[in-house]
C-alpha cells in the first residue's frame, strides 16, 4: 500500500498518558466491517471519543481543541491485543504519522511500519518529559528525524536516539513497501518452495 | 560433525528462512496461510491493484467465522456489511482458486479450530493468519502468529513475510495440576505472573511435565493465549500426543509421506543446552482455578483471592484504577460470590470438544441459574457434531442450556452476540479489553469449569466445590 515518505516530522503532539492502550480501543471490532481501506479515522478511539448517542465526550483528548498535531504520544505497551491492521490505518487516516511510546506491542509496531506510521520507542524518562512538556504547553513541538534517528523536544533541545532497522528505515524514507522487495526475489522463493516438505 | 545445541524455535525458524536481509528482517517462507472475511478483503484489493496473482493458492485456506451469526445460519446474513465481507471472502477464494469453508459448509468453523481438526496444521510448519490468536497452532510445534493485512497481502503475493527473528523465552512448569485446574488456568496464571506485556519481543516455548501431560486441545488453549502476555507466539515440542492427534486427519500425510514427515517431526525438540534469552520456571502446585477482574488478561488471580490493591500491581497505578472503574470493582473486593449476568463458552481458546466435556461435567444434574444468559458456541461444526454424538447436548439441554452454531461470536462481538453495556460476563475467550464483548461489556476470563460453575450458581463460584460433590 502506498504511503507518504517519511523523513523529518516537526509537529505538535497529542498526549495519551494511558498504559496498555489496546487495539480494541484504537478501533473497536464493530468498525472492522469495511471491505475497503477508507474512513477508519472517523472511528479512531470511538468508544473513548464518543458517547453512545454519538455526541463527543468532552474530556477525551482528541475532542480537546488545544491538542493537535501529527504525533500521538502514548503510554507503555501501546497497541497491544489484536493483529487488526485497521488500528494502524485508523491512526494514519486520522492524520497521525508517528506514535511515540516507551514500549510497543509487536504486531502493532510491525503493522505501523507497513502502513507508513513511524513507531518511536523512547525511554520512560524521556516519555515522561514529553508528557510534562505538552502539559505545560500544548503548542510545544517535537521533531522526529528519521535519517538521524532522533526525537527532540524543540523547546528545550533535549533529544533521544531511537532504534529502527536499516531495511525499514530505507523503506519509510522512500515510501517503498515489502511487496516491492518480495516481488523482486520471486525466483528465490519458488526455488525454496520446491524443497518444502509441506 | 558437532553442531551447537538448538532450540525447537531455532530449528523451525531456520528451516524457513529464504533470505536474511542484513540490518533488516528475515524473509520467512510460510507453509500455511489461513484467511477469514475480516482481514482479507483489503489484502485482495491490494494484489489486484498491483496486478499480482496469488503465488500458491493451495497453501491458503479460507473459512468464515468472525462475522457469522450463531443462530439461523441457514438464512441470509442480516447485517449488510457482514454479508458483504462474507461475499468478498467467497468471491476472492473462487477467483484465485483458494479452498474455502464458507458459512453453511459442514467443515466451517473458527479458523484456529478447523485448521488442526482437519490436519491442515502439521508439526514444524510456519503458519500465519490475520488474527493474533494464530499462536494456537504452536501447540503442534509450529511457528504460528498473527499478521496484519499488509502481511496477508505479502503472503498471497509471495508466500513469504518479513520478520525480524524474535528473542526466545522458555517457560517450564513441572509438577501435577490440582483438581479443577484446566489448561486455561495455566495460561491465565502465567499471564498474571508475567503481565500482559511481559513476553513482548519473545517467542515462547512451553516445557515441562504439565505441558507434556496435556492433551492437544489443552496445548492449543495455552499456545492460543501466548499473545496475551505480549509474545509473538508460543510453541510446544511435538510428541506422541501430537502425532496421535494428527494421524488419520483429513489432510494429514498418509503412507510413505507420513513416515517421512514423522521422521522429521521427531527431530523437532529443543536440544539439551540450547540457550534462551529468558527462562521462567513455575510450579504447578501454585496454580488454582483463575479468573480475571481487570481490562487486560494480565489482571487475573486465583478465584479464591480478592482483587489486589493498586499498590500491589505491576501495571501503572493510574491504568489499574481506570481498569477497575470500568469494571465497577473495588480494590480488595472478593471475587467469589460476585453476581454475573452472562456466560460465554466458546472461541478459539475454549471452543473445542474437551471444553464442552468439561462444562458438561459441572452442569450435569444441575440447572442453569435464572439470572444467567448462557451462550454456548462450538468452535466448528465438527465440534458441534461431536457434542451431539457424545451425548453432551442432552446433558446441556437437561440443565436448561441451548447450543448455538459455530463462529467467533461473543469473543469479539462483531456479530449480534454482544454483552450489553454494564453487564458482567464470565467468558472462556481470550480478551477482557474494554468493549471487547460489546460496548460497555464487563468481561471476566476463566476456564470452562469456572464458566460452568457460574452458569449453574449465578455467581462467581469455585468449581472445585461442585466437582467434589460429583
Ligand atoms: S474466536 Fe476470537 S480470537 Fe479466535 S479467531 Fe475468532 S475473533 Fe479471533
Amino acid at each position: 500500500m502506498a504511503y507518504d515518505k517519511f523523513t523529518v516530522l516537526r509537529s505538535t503532539a497529542v498526549p495519551m498518558p494511558i498504559e496498555n492502550v489496546d487495539t480494541d480501543q484504537i478501533i473497536p471490532a464493530r468498525f472492522l466491517k469495511a471491505t475497503e481501506r477508507k474512513g477508519f479515522g472517523d472511528n479512531l478511539f470511538r468508544d473513548w471519543r464518543y458517547n453512545s448517542d454519538d455526541t463527543p465526550k468532552k474530556d477525551f483528548v482528541l475532542n480537546n481543541p488545544i491538542y493537535s498535531g501529527k504525533i500521538l504520544v502514548g503510554g507503555k505497551n501501546f497497541g497491544s491485543g489484536s493483529s487488526r491492521e485497521h488500528a494502524a490505518w485508523a491512526i494514519y487516516d486520522y492524520g497521525f504519522r508517528c506514535v511515540v511510546s516507551s514500549f510497543f506491542a509487536d504486531i502493532f509496531k510491525g503493522n505501523s511500519l507497513n502502513v507508513g506510521i513511524l513507531p518511536v520507542t523512547v525511554s520512560e524518562g524521556f516519555l515522561d518529559k514529553i508528557f510534562k512538556a505538552i502539559e505545560a504547553d500544548p503548542k510545544t513541538e517535537l521533531e522526529v528525524n528519521l535519517p538521524e534517528q532522533t526525537v527532540t523536544l524543540l523547546a528545550t533541545g533535549e533529544s533521544e536516539q531511537f532504534d529502527i532497522n536499516g531495511y525499514k528505515k530505507h523503506n519509510l524514507t522512500n515510501g517503498y513497501d515489502d511487496i516491492d522487495y518480495l516481488q523482486a526475489m520471486k525466483s528465490d522463493i519458488t526455488a525454496f518452495a520446491e524443497k518444502s516438505l509441506y | 560433525m558437532s553442531q551447537l545445541p538448538a532450540s525447537l524455535f531455532d530449528k523451525v525458524w531456520d528451516a524457513h528462512v529464504v533470505r536474511s536481509i542484513p540490518d533488516g528482517p528475515d524473509v520467512l517462507f510460510i507453509d500455511r496461510h489461513f484467511i477469514h472475511e475480516v482481514t482479507s478483503p483489503v489484502a485482495f484489493l491490494g494484489i489486484e491493484s498491483r496486478d499480482i496473482p496469488v503465488l500458491y493458492p493451495q497453501r491458503t485456506f479460507a473459512t468464515a467465522d468472525h462475522n457469522t451469526p450463531t443462530i439461523h445460519q441457514d438464512q441470509p446474513v442480516k447485517d449488510p456489511l457482514s454479508a458483504k465481507q462474507l461475499a468478498a471472502l467467497s468471491s476472492n477464494a473462487e477467483k484465485y482458486g483458494i479452498s474455502i469453508w464458507a458459512l453453511g459448509s459442514p467443515k466451517n468453523g473458527i479458523v484456529h479450530v478447523v485448521g488442526p481438526e482437519n490436519g491442515i496444521t502439521l508439526p514444524g510448519m510456519t503458519i500465519v493468519c490475520g488474527d493474533s490468536h494464530t499462536s494456537t497452532h504452536g501447540a503442534f510445534g509450529c511457528i504460528a502468529f498473527g499478521i496484519g493485512t499488509s502481511e496477508v497481502e505479502m503472503v498471497l503475493a509471495s508466500q513469504c513475510i518479513m520478520q525480524p527473528k524474535p528473542k526466545k523465552m522458555r517457560i517450564t512448569i513441572n509438577g501435577k495440576l490440582g483438581k479443577g485446574v484446566l489448561p486455561k488456568d495455566v495460561a491465565l496464571y502465567m499471564i498474571s505472573q508475567i503481565t500482559a506485556s511481559g513476553a513482548t519481543g519473545y517467542f515462547c516455548e512451553y516445557a515441562g511435565e504439565v505441558f507434556e501431560n496435556m492433551s492437544m486441545e489443552g496445548r492449543m488453549t495455552v499456545c492460543n493465549m501466548s499473545i496475551e502476555m505480549g509474545a509473538r507466539g508460543g510453541m510446544i515440542a511435538p510428541d506422541e500426543t501430537t502425532f496421535n492427534y494428527v494421524k488419520g486427519r483429513d489432510k494429514a500425510p498418509k503412507g510413505e509421506a507420513w513416515d517421512k514427515a514423522l521422521a522429521y517431526w521427531k527431530t523437532l525438540k529443543t536440544d539439551d543446552g540450547a540457550a534462551f534469552d529468558k527462562e521462567l520456571v513455575f510450579d504447578a502446585a501454585n496454580i488454582e482455578p483463575q479468573i480475571t477482574y481487570g481490562t487486560n488478561p494480565g489482571l487475573g488471580t486465583g478465584i479464591t483471592h480478592s482483587i489486589p490493591k493498586a499498590s500491589e500491581v505491576k501495571d501503572g497505578e493510574a491504568s489499574y484504577k481506570k481498569s477497575l472503574a470500568y469494571m465497577d470493582f473495588q480494590e480488595g473486593q472478593p471475587l467469589l460470590g460476585k453476581k454475573i449476568d452472562y456466560v460465554f463458552l466458546g472461541s478459539c481458546t475454549n471452543g473445542r470438544i474437551e471444553d464442552f466435556r468439561a462444562f458438561a461435567k459441572v452442569v450435569k444434574g444441575r440447572k442453569k441459574a435464572d439470572n444467567i444468559t448462557a451462550w454456548l458456541v462450538p468452535g466448528s461444526h465438527i465440534v458441534e457434531e461431536q457434542i451431539k454424538k457424545e451425548g453432551i447436548l442432552d446433558i446441556l439441554k437437561e440443565a436448561g442450556f441451548e447450543l448455538r452454531q459455530p463462529g467467533c461470536s461473543a469473543c469479539l462481538a462483531m456479530n449480534d452476540d454482544k454483552i450489553p453495556a454494564g453487564k458482567y460476563a464470565v467468558s472462556t475467550s481470550n480478551r477482557n479489553f474494554e468493549g471487547r464483548q460489546g460496548p460497555g461489556a464487563r468481561t471476566l476470563l476463566a476456564s470452562p469449569y469456572v464458566a460452568a460453575a457460574v452458569a449453574v450458581t449465578g455467581v462467581v463460584t469455585d468449581p472445585r466445590e461442585l466437582l467434589s460433590e460429583a
